[in-house]
């Protein structure tokens, strides 16, 4: 009798737990008919292609939006693989060391940069991605891709200062705030050295890509001084932080801003006058891709502008589609904070070259010493 | 004879054959890449590029030797009330202790996050009694607790498996010779438990050792243990050299801390040394 109890008691716990995740509301949908292009591809029915992106990076179907990949593989009876990476760098470990076979990558910038330089992307056949007219002029011709010839513009961003206004009563315009000991104990930083040392390099008027020794050094020396200021060095934690009021000021994205601020209306966000780092991730295709043909078909669709849009909204980032940045229904259209229209200097990470990559990391457990 | 030794061969075949391919041929990338520069060529550059990491590995050794102790203080008592009890109290003990490890490592750590912040659950309730916040999170401490709550389970596993087996009579025979119950313990228990500390020791240590999510987590970033140089180097700057290298250090490390434990447990009056 016990064990029949137990049974049933368990049966019934799964039994919740999926009703629960059925209960998800009405689910938007891509219609076919609402897209520019043909995706109904005889050749491709049935085949299969391997996705490999940011987490939390695409419209999945929640908060009422479509479920753009589930929606890809109805549309064209393509099976898409989807998996997830946590960093550029994990991303070119698992290139570089082959073995795996992916179709679409997301990577950034400075890595594409990087992954073009060593032969580890092929060209898309522009001419199977009519969508690409969509993509803003100023995402076009940028340094990792002069010409234009790898690399698509999914999303893009930029670090700010984000700032909690029950502490800060004053609106910091500098990123000298984080060195502001008033705010001593309740200051977050980046807890990974490039974005760490590009702050201090704002601030001391350097590039954020300088390959001059002494340049690193006092941007080393900017940090041992924060350090002690700090509450800590935190990535993903600071959504918890700062949503929680556990500190009050951090720098991170205007894209993450907005996703706070939704939580903790309290939060407000600043670009330092000093300029900042912004960032570009773009889908490309790897070689060794087994299914180039659907690469192609699935980038074009993300360029969709119906697509674009779920993407837009559910990510929060910068959007390069000049579709969806004129669409009415683009809820963050002109969006003071997404796309502020003051001017200041805005920088790309480029890829570095080994001998400052190791003065960065020596100088970073220095800094963590001290 | 023969037969079962080709029996014996084929039913090993598959443990050899998984240990080549991910024990032995990682380790030898590890000690190749240790040993070579980008281009491949031998070189010792990596190893003296160690000396910047000193602090480092010292702090590592430091913390995980803390976390180590205090595992070892709280694991011992428990494993000796837990084998002396009765088999369902055995059992419900066994299950709390097993409990928290059904969840994921990383869950269980980032937990404590909430525990310990300033904001966080013990803190609040220190304020609500005007105790003031103390600050918790982001210090040496909170990261040797994280490590002690984590690897717990694996100091009181072995010592418990050894109390278990253990001849009580021997404890008997020593009390009814008027031993002391202080000196039974350091001269008839303890010894015979040494097998299972020294396990327990080695089963703490070397995780803790090498850790680095904790640290990045409960020490808010601020210092860099092995763990974390390691990440770094394969993370950020890509050198898998300087990287290789430092996790070769720690292995031996590791190796001759593990060979000093194994003397202790074979010398019988190593025991009181402890």
């Amino acid at each position: 009798m016990k064990k029949l109890l137990s049974v049933l008691l368990v049966l019934s716990v799964f039994a919740g737990l999926f009703s629960l995740s059925g209960c998800g509301g009405n689910v938007a949908h891509i219609d076919a008919e609402k897209l520019i292009g043909n995706y109904d591809v005889e050749e491709l029915r049935g085949t299969q292609m391997n996705f490999y992106t940011w987490g939390e990076y695409i419209s999945d179907g929640s908060e009422g939006l479509p479920d753009v990949v589930a929606d890809f593989e109805r549309i064209t009876g393509i099976k898409v693989n989807a998996t997830t990476y946590a960093s550029n760098e994990d991303l070119y470990a698992k290139l570089k060391a082959g073995g795996a076979s992916y179709d679409v990558i997301v990577p950034s910038d400075y890595m594409i940069e990087r992954m073009i330089l060593e032969g580890l992307l092929q060209k898309p056949n522009f001419e199977n991605i009519p969508n690409y007219r969509f993509i803003s002029d100023e995402y076009l011709d940028l340094f990792f891709d002069p010409s234009n010839e790898y690399s698509i513009p999914y999303t893009g961003g930029m670090v700010g200062l984000i700032y909690n206004t029950t502490r800060v009563t004053e609106a910091p315009d500098s990123w000298s705030v984080l060195w502001d000991e008033t705010y001593a104990g309740d200051m977050l930083t980046f807890n990974n050295p490039r974005d760490a040392f590009g702050i201090a390099q704002c601030l001391l008027g350097q590039s954020l890509n300088t390959t001059n020794p002494d340049d690193w050094y006092a941007a080393a020396e900017k940090l041992k001084e924060q350090k002690p200021l700090l509450q800590s060095y935190v990535m993903d934690e600071v959504f918890d932080k700062m949503e929680g009021g556990e500190a009050a000021i951090a720098p991170y994205y205007a894209g993450d801003y907005l996703a706070m601020a939704a939580v903790n209306p309290d939060l407000a966000f600043v670009y330092p006058k000093e300029g900042t780092n912004v960032f570009v991730d773009s889908m490309c295709i790897p070689v060794g891709a087994k299914n180039k043909a659907a690469a192609e078909l699935f980038i074009n669709y993300m360029c969709e502008p119906e697509v674009a849009l779920a993407n837009a909204e559910y990510l929060r980032y910068l959007c390069p589609n000049t579709a969806v940045l004129e669409d009415e229904r683009y809820t963050l259209k002109g969006n003071p904070i997404l796309y502020p229209t003051a001017d200041f200097k805005t920088e790309y990470f480029h890829n570095l070259d080994q001998d400052t990559l190791d003065l960065m990391s020596k100088l970073w457990n220095e800094v963590k010493l001290a | 004879m023969k037969k079962t030794s080709l029996r014996a061969k084929i039913l090993n075949a598959p443990y050899i054959v998984w240990a080549i391919l991910f024990i032995l041929a990682p380790m030898f990338m590890v000690v190749f890449y240790a040993l070579t520069d980008r281009s491949g060529s031998f070189t010792l550059q990596n190893i003296t590029a160690l000396a910047v990491y000193k602090e480092t590995f010292g702090r590592s050794i430091g913390y995980a030797a803390v976390a180590t102790a205090v595992c070892l203080l709280i694991a011992y008592p428990l494993a000796y009330i837990m084998a002396r009890s009765n088999a369902s109290k055995q059992r419900t003990l066994m299950l709390l202790i097993m409990l928290p490890m059904w969840m994921n490592f990383l869950i269980r750590t980032y937990s404590w996050i909430s525990i310990l912040a300033n904001t966080g659950i013990i803190n609040s309730l220190l304020r609500a009694l005007g105790l003031g916040p103390v600050q918790l999170i982001n210090t040496p401490g909170a990261v040797i607790l994280g490590m002690v709550y984590n690897y717990l389970p694996y100091m009181i596993l072995p010592i418990y498996s050894i109390m278990c087996k253990l001849d009580y009579s021997l404890v008997e025979a020593a009390q009814d010779l008027g031993c002391s119950s202080r000196s039974v313990l350091r001269r008839v228990i303890f010894p015979l438990s040494l097998p299972g500390v020294v396990s327990g020791i080695t089963m703490v240590f070397v995780p803790s050792v090498s850790t680095f999510y904790i640290s990045q987590k409960l020490g808010g970033g601020k210092f860099l243990l092995v763990g974390d140089s390691i990440e770094m180097q394969f993370q950020t700057s890509y050198n898998y050299n300087l990287g290789a290298s430092l996790s070769l250090a720690l292995m031996v490390m590791i190796l001759v801390c593990m060979v000093v434990m194994n003397r202790f447990a074979d010398e019988d009056e190593g025991a009181i040394i402890l």
